[in-house]
């Protein structure tokens, strides 16, 4: 029978059927960071439980390591006791750990495939919601909690329900100034930010065939946004190309059987899904959120909605977000001043989105009235941007070049908004307060229109700034 | 691991009315420096609660009701966003002992599932009915049956819903799931020994 990528990963791990009916699946890869894992192995140490497969749980630092100091202890005592707690939890159990000393930290989402460790046909786990991200190569990767993540330390297993799979159809080819972030918002837009619940996504369609591996990242672990715990893309080429020499990839040897066998584990043809939906990409302009939720989003050039088209739950959220944003219904946002400009997170932190607004920031400065960091995802990420010489090129257009973290993206570390400031921001959350200022507002975007932002001084189109 | 049955929670409730409240602002991410979840009770809704200037803000999670009560009634999609199940421990922490809610993000859902308070829903009609009746009865007790699935209160009584797993597991006892994935460890074994990227390394 035809089965979904979904569907095979799933029964290749399944374990067992638990009594209360779930599915004990087997968790391939587990990756864990230091604000979702302490109390996990606290839990661990009260149970004399031990870690069941040291070897296959990769840890990382990257919520709240600051970005501007590199030297220890970090002036925040709280941020220097987590980091450690991870060092002396990964000694003690014998855990792999990508610390800041070996050059290899960053943004755990960026650190698997970096390493090769993200794999298709393989499951993941992170105590993330953004774990999603790594269904970009084909992996069925679960957000957890942290009671979770106790029990893939002490079993490498979940209990899980299985998730109905909707095929997320993109065809055609992105207009210029275009990007895999507006792909993202607009499918969150149209099919609301609990559209998902339930849901495993699969993303297909040539727009996603023509993506490369990071612009299916992008798309992937913005999932969550639209209620869906995990999103992917099926295994190719691409795929194999990018995973194929990393440190983690399979050796020559095992290179030819490991394709086959990831190949294997692509959606059949006349597969049966439970939903399909399909969008055309010449319809998607660049794409902005003006409320407190990712689906409160729309094109650069349409006017925020009039309270009274809106139906009375969503006119209620409306409502919320217009006061939070100090928006008004019903007019442009083209034109919104903003105050800084943030570039990086797990979503845009990629040597591609560095590379992307390097292409156009060259003879451009950022306004005085904005203060812009770029944020590189990973160490790694940013050791090639500098060979590259992109850090020059933000550097000499007004930017902050800072190491390696989530930053802004949650504001755990020192990067917060001030007061009531406006964010133009490449991350993937316009909650409330979620840059560290309880009344700090953020617009979701692509990073060139993060950039557009940042030179202008106000939300604008990017197309018409950089004349993409 | 022996753990207490959970066939019913019954208790006053408090109605936190909105859709989409993620968990940024159940618990803000400033909470999440730490390396245990004591505390965090206190910091639930932090900034729904307190304004920049340090003084109370009119919320629901402010007033004696929040104090009393056990079980809270939400919207649509509560729980949204970020994984952290410092969302749920904050509100356990606080008193809340189950939640009734149109929908749950699912993270939030299994999060609260393993802590053993219920999140169950009731159509959005009933649901509004709830939410009616507890502000305007917040003396009198409701009773959420976990077995039964119904929330009564007073006279009233609606059909709710929970998936039939985390049903089973409350009402069993079994809402934590670690005891049944340590039993099965030859299978598990078994499983992983057929999956080349394990064995290999």
């Amino acid at each position: 029978m035809a089965k979904t990528l979904f569907q095979k990963v799933w029964d290749a791990h399944a374990v067992t059927q638990l009594p209360n009916g779930q599915t004990q699946l087997f968790i391939g890869t587990h990756l864990i960071h230091e604000v979702t894992s302490p109390q996990a192995f606290g839990m661990l140490r009260d149970l004399g439980l031990p870690v069941k497969y040291p070897h296959r749980t990769f840890a990382t630092v990257d919520h709240i390591v600051p970005t501007n100091e590199i030297k220890e202890p970090y002036s925040d005592p709280i941020a220097q006791e987590m980091i450690e707690a991870l060092r002396k939890n990964t000694k003690d159990y014998g855990i792999r750990f990508f610390d800041t000393n070996t050059g290899q930290q960053g943004i755990v989402h960026m650190v698997g495939p970096e390493q090769g460790i993200t794999q298709p046909g393989t499951t993941i786990a992170c105590g993330d919601s953004h774990t999603a991200t790594h269904g970009a190569f084909g992996a069925i990767a679960f957000g957890i909690g942290t009671t979770q993540v106790r029990d893939v330390l002490a079993t490498q297993t979940l209990a899980l329900n299985p998730l109905k799979v909707r095929r997320i159809e993109v065809n055609g080819k992105l207009k210029p100034g275009v990007y895999a972030k507006d792909v993202i918002l607009h499918i969150i837009r149209a099919l609301g930010v609990n559209g998902g619940i339930g849901f495993a996504y699969e993303y297909a369609g040539s727009t996603f065939d023509n993506f490369s591996l990071e612009e299916r990242m992008t798309v992937c672990n913005m999932s969550i946004e639209g209620g869906a715990r995990c999103g992917y893309v099926n295994p190719d080429d691409k795929t194999f190309e990018y995973i194929k020499g990393r440190p983690f990839a399979p050796q020559a040897a095992d290179w030819d059987a490991s394709v086959t066998r990831w190949k294997s584990f692509a959606s059949d043809p006349g597969c049966k899904y439970d939903d399909i939906k399909v969008y055309q990409a010449e319809d998607i302009r660049p794409t902005v959120t003006w409320g407190i939720t990712p689906g409160q989003a729309i094109f650069i050039d349409e006017k925020m909605p009039a309270l009274e088209t809106l139906n009375a739950a969503d006119r209620l959220t409306a409502e919320d977000a217009y006061k939070h944003m100090k928006l008004t219904p019903n007019t442009p946002i083209k034109g919104t001043k903003i105050d800084v400009a943030f570039l990086g997170s797990c979503t845009n932190g990629r040597i591609s989105d560095l590379r992307e607004v390097a292409k156009y920031l060259k003879g451009h400065k950022v306004k005085s009235s904005v203060k812009a960091i770029v944020v590189p995802g990973s160490m790694l990420t940013s050791i090639q941007a500098q060979k590259e010489g992109l850090d020059k090129i933000f550097i000499e257009a007004g930017f902050e070049w800072r190491g390696a973290g989530c930053s802004m993206c949650l504001a755990m570390n020192p990067d917060k908004l001030v007061g009531d400031q406006l964010c133009a921001s490449s991350s993937n959350r316009n909650f409330k307060g979620r840059q560290g200022s309880q009344t700090g507002r953020t617009i979701l975007m692509s990073p060139l229109m993060v950039a557009a932002a940042a030179i202008t001084g106000e939300v604008t189109d990017a197309r018409e700034v950089f004349q993409v | 691991m022996s753990l207490a049955k959970i066939t019913q929670v019954k208790g006053l409730a408090l109605a936190v009315p909105g859709d989409d409240i993620d968990t940024d602002r159940i618990i803000p991410a400033r909470f999440l420096r730490c390396v245990t979840f004591d505390g965090l009770g206190e910091h639930a809704f932090r900034d729904e609660r307190t304004g920049p200037d340090g003084v109370d803000r009119p919320h629901p999670m402010n007033s004696d009701q929040a104090k009393k009560s056990s079980i809270m009634v939400v919207g649509f999609n509560f729980g949204c966003g970020s994984s952290r199940e410092h969302a749920p421990q904050s509100l356990w922490r606080f008193g809340f002992k189950a939640f009734v809610g149109g929908s749950f993000a699912e993270i939030f859902f299994g999060n609260s599932t393993t802590l053993g308070v219920p999140c169950v829903t009731l159509s959005k009609d009933d649901l509004a009915q709830l939410s009616d009746f507890v502000q305007k009865n917040p003396t009198i007790e409701v009773t959420i049956d976990v077995e039964k699935l119904t929330v009564t209160a007073g006279d009233k009584s609606w059909k709710a819903s929970i998936a039939s797993s985390a049903r089973e597991g409350l009402i069993t006892g079994k809402w934590d799931p670690i005891a049944d994935l340590l039993e099965g460890a030859s299978k598990v074994e078994k499983t992983a020994g057929a999956l080349v990227y394990v064995a290999k390394n």
